[in-house]
């Protein structure tokens, strides 16, 4: 997967190559499941947290990705939500509560033996979007839905 | 004590594992009420399930999931009496893992 990419892109940047050669596919990133991706819990935006976690922050609205999540959330610090999609080959999935200070919530990285469903309960500062992001073929797709949130869940 | 809760049930080829941790998931933002001091990020940062001794999923996690988490997912190919196992290790170091037989 793209952590690996990401390593690449760092090392790669730091000994003066250009961010192009990782496309050249001698170095195709490989699968590095349980590496875990700390910028993409730091990232303060959200196109930040994608890019550390899926590589870009390009994706497109999907129908085919399906999100459940509460129109309304009393308590913040406990918003239901599962992610479930008909596509195939999906690689990973993240859910992300746009207006937390840190949006990324967690991600998912499903081996082929994996049902495209995750199901968790996240908290959320205050009412924005929660975003399912998958990627699917190394694309992504995303699907939105708002969340209000009486009491956040944050602290702070 | 152990930390995780594992519900696990075949249904056909599918099989549907809920998961329970016991974590007090701390994001690092919230502060003491007595002290007024920040009281330091401790959470679960991966989740890693494994059936029959395969890693079938792998989860990152920040500080924005809930306190005692909950987690669920779906996956193929395994039997009822297989084992799934579900290990969390946390930003401090620490962590459990837990084994379950797929009903």
């Amino acid at each position: 997967m793209n952590l690996l990419r990401r390593k690449f892109v760092k090392t790669a940047a730091f000994v003066g190559a250009t961010v192009s050669a990782v496309g050249t596919g001698i170095l195709i990133p490989q699968r590095a499941l349980g590496a875990y991706t700390k910028a993409a819990f730091d990232a303060k935006d959200v196109s930040g947290a994608l890019t550390a976690a899926m590589g870009t922050d390009q994706h497109t609205a999907s129908d085919e990705i399906k999100l459940k999540a509460p129109d309304i959330a009393e308590n913040g610090a406990v918003v239901p939500v599962t992610v479930s999609s008909t596509m195939g080959n999906i690689d990973a999935i993240s859910i992300i509560a746009s207006a937390n200070d840190s949006p990324m919530t967690s991600t998912y990285m499903l081996t082929s033996a994996c049902e495209p469903f995750v199901s968790t309960r996240i908290k959320m500062a205050k009412t924005s979007d929660v975003v399912a992001v998958v990627k699917a073929d190394g694309k992504l797709y995303s699907a939105a839905k708002e969340v209000k949130v009486t009491i956040g869940g944050c602290g702070g | 004590m152990a930390s995780i809760k594992i519900r696990a049930k075949a249904k056909g080829d599918i099989t549907t594992v809920k998961t329970l941790m016991s974590h007090p998931m701390e994001t690092g933002l919230r502060k003491d009420s007595k002290t007024g001091k920040k009281i330091p990020a401790n959470h679960i940062t991966e989740v890693t399930a494994e059936h029959n001794g395969n890693t079938v999923m792998t989860a990152n996690w920040g500080g924005a999931i809930s306190k005692n988490p909950y987690l669920s997912f779906k996956f193929k190919g395994a039997a009822s009496g297989d084992k799934i196992k579900i290990t969390w290790v946390d930003n401090m170091g620490k962590g459990d893992s837990a084994e379950a037989a797929i009903k």
